[in-house]
């Protein structure tokens, strides 16, 4: 464990879908030091995608606390949950990540819509925008390419450019290599490390594939962060 | 952004995007083609007769009186008397009087017999009178003036013979005594661009050799015999008023009301043109109720498109949460897409509209006399557009809605 604050934290956390007693999650302790980056394993069917909308606030547990910068989330109204999202944490998904329809450029700077000081932080914002499709070994011409026109490993490379715009403090990225081949794969990690490590942001990826481990601080499995549910009477 | 972001995606998906818009787009050029149809038909009615204070007839009733004085619709069922006539026309109050007696036809025009005095007396739009384009005011006996439809139809130039038949849609003709056109009018929109006139005692020579409605067999009188006749009529079909004040008209009005030896009628014509209007107003306020229905079709069918479209972007929708935005903007982005799609929808609405008039203005003007101006949209067009956006608005709010709760409910996770 880092030292200091860490920068996400969940204490005795309770979540059960709404109708659905039986399925849910229980954290009692987790937490990720700042600029560290864990590797969460974890079989479909174990949670994961739960604890990323928890930890992303789109969902607010029943009990317990998720605390993200020093916030606790389920403190704000859904709104600023909202925005506090935009502002802390860059996404990337499996695949499906970019508006198909918009330019690569206008999907790298939409989450600068929402969040007024990672803008800020992202200074030019579309010059921010080209270098880091720059850095991140996108074709120059492609910045105002269609996002839809793009392979996928490229649209996945755009994803990273708009979760690492503005230098948000956590970036969390959910099987991004999943649909890429293993020679991308290891290429578009690397990518991802070395700018998530420039702007000394924080990586929590979600995988299955523990041969990924070898890149990162922690690797920490599905299993050991939660409790099994008790069926409820 | 926002606003490129909703262009973007209507762009996507362009072809059923575009088949709403084309919906929208219809219904709007058919809502405001009825509308100008009957603002173009309210208006050239109104135009139709200006500066008569009293139509003067034999009596029926005044929306029939103005249907076939004015309008060459239809028939009197009497005539009234010359006696009747001079002895209005020498009534103090009349400042002025022109008879007009119809009943004979060339091919499908009416023919009016008038005195000379209708060319000064009778004006349309607003006091404008009739004007000749070529030729002359009628001199002779046998001389016509024609209205330019009555030119353009026939194809007559003047110096053209002209051959009257006797009543409507008859077959006899009176050959024996043929017409010259000695003038053409400019076109004026009005009934009297399908009238050909002749002068009062050139239907009275016509029926020289006709007793009781029928030609007289063998007899056959010369035309310059009949110029040496005195053609005094024996009736008119009715006759145009002005008086000396209008402070006279409904004095003059209840005594020729009130005629005691020959039952008349006289009319304001503003007043007929006003009643007549009203019958006409039933047909025309379910035509615009029917357009208006049409308008609402369209917008529901996107409304439709818009529910069917939910599904298939629910992903662009957790993208959009997961980006930071509020179920709200999801809500906005849709509705603002709705209001593109009727703006756009009424912009080219308002484009067919111009273009259909450009085609079917000479059509309309021929088949109807119906001139429809080409202006600028008016202001009750561009409110009758705004409104259209704002109901593509508000109806999109309902799949708008939709989505907001499908968005909450999803999150940004959606594993479709």
């Amino acid at each position: 464990m880092g030292s200091g604050h860490p920068i996400l934290s969940l204490k005795d956390v309770r979540y059960r879908w709404p109708g659905r007693t039986s399925f849910g999650l229980d954290i009692p302790d987790f937490s990720i030091a700042r600029s560290e980056s864990v590797l969460l394993l974890g079989e479909s069917g174990s949670g994961k995608s739960t604890l990323l909308s928890l930890i992303c606030g789109t969902i607010t547990p029943q009990a317990g606390s998720v605390t993200l910068s020093g916030t606790d989330i389920a403190s704000l109204s859904a709104g600023k949950r909202d925005r506090f999202r935009a502002e802390q944490i860059g996404l990337i998904f499996q695949q499906f990540n970019l508006l198909p329809y918009a330019s690569v450029l206008d999907n790298i700077l939409l989450p600068l819509r929402f969040a007024p000081q990672r803008r800020a932080r992202a200074g030019s914002a579309a010059d921010t925008a080209k270098s880091l499709c720059i850095d991140l070994g996108l074709p120059q011409d492609a910045i105002a390419a269609q996002a839809g026109t793009l392979s996928v490993g490229q649209q996945q490379r755009v994803a990273a450019a708009r979760a690492l715009i503005g230098a948000p403090p956590l970036i969390i990225a959910d099987e991004p290599t999943s649909a890429l081949d293993a020679a991308t794969q290891a290429t578009f990690l690397n990518l991802l490390f070395a700018q998530a490590r420039a702007s000394g942001s924080t990586l929590l990826m979600v995988s299955h594939d523990a041969r990924l481990g070898t890149h990162f601080d922690r690797m920490v499995q599905m299993s050991d962060v939660t409790k099994p549910v008790q069926a409820a009477a | 952004m926002i606003l490129r972001l909703a262009l973007g995606s209507l762009m996507a998906r362009a072809l059923t995007v575009g088949m709403t818009i084309l919906a929208i787009a219809l219904s709007v050029a058919l809502f405001l083609g009825v509308e100008k149809v009957r603002t173009g038909a309210k208006a050239s009615f109104a135009d139709t007769i200006s500066g008569t204070d009293l139509i003067i007839g034999a009596r029926s009733g005044s929306v029939q009186l103005l249907l076939y004085s004015v309008f060459r619709i239809g028939n009197a069922t009497n005539n009234m008397t010359w006696e009747s006539y001079l002895d209005i026309a020498a009534r103090p109050e009349v400042d002025w009087i022109v008879p007009i007696s119809l009943g004979d036809s060339h091919r499908q025009f009416r023919v009016m017999g008038t005195t000379k005095a209708f060319f000064e007396r009778y004006k349309y739009r607003a006091g404008q009178s009739l004007a000749v384009d070529q030729g002359a005011i009628m001199d002779d006996l046998f001389d016509a003036v024609i209205g330019a439809d009555v030119a353009t139809a026939l194809n007559y130039k003047v110096g053209d013979p002209i051959v009257v038949a006797h009543g409507l849609a008859s077959f006899i003709e009176h050959a024996d005594q043929p017409f010259r056109v000695s003038g053409i009018l400019e076109k004026t929109g009005t009934p009297v661009d399908r009238t050909v006139i002749v002068s009062l005692e050139a239907i009275e020579a016509i029926h020289v050799d006709w007793q009781s409605g029928a030609k007289v067999p063998g007899q056959s009188t010369a035309a310059d015999t009949i110029r040496q006749m005195t053609l005094e009529p024996k009736a008119v079909t009715s006759a145009l008023v002005g008086v000396n004040s209008r402070l006279q008209v409904f004095g003059l009005q209840r005594a020729i009301n009130e005629y005691p030896s020959e039952p008349l009628l006289a009319i304001l014509p503003g007043v007929a043109l006003q009643e007549l209007w009203q019958i006409v107003g039933i047909a025309e306020t379910a035509l615009v109720a029917v357009s208006g229905m049409v308008v609402v079709t369209a917008l529901i069918g996107m409304m439709a498109t818009i529910f069917s479209s939910l599904n298939e972007r629910r992903r662009e929708m957790a993208i959009f949460r997961a980006m930071g935005a509020r179920p709200r903007v999801i809500l906005s982005l849709l509705v603002l897409e709705a209001a593109l799609m009727a703006a756009i929808g009424a912009v080219i609405g308002l484009g067919l509209l111009y273009a259909g008039l450009v085609v079917a203005q000479p059509l309309v003007d021929a088949a109807f006399g119906l001139w429809l101006p080409i202006d600028p949209p008016s202001l009750r067009e561009v409110w009758v557009l705004l409104a259209v956006i704002a109901a593509g608005a508000i109806v999109s709010l309902i799949p708008a809605f939709r989505a907001y709760r499908m968005s909450l409910a999803d999150g940004m996770m959606v594993r479709i």
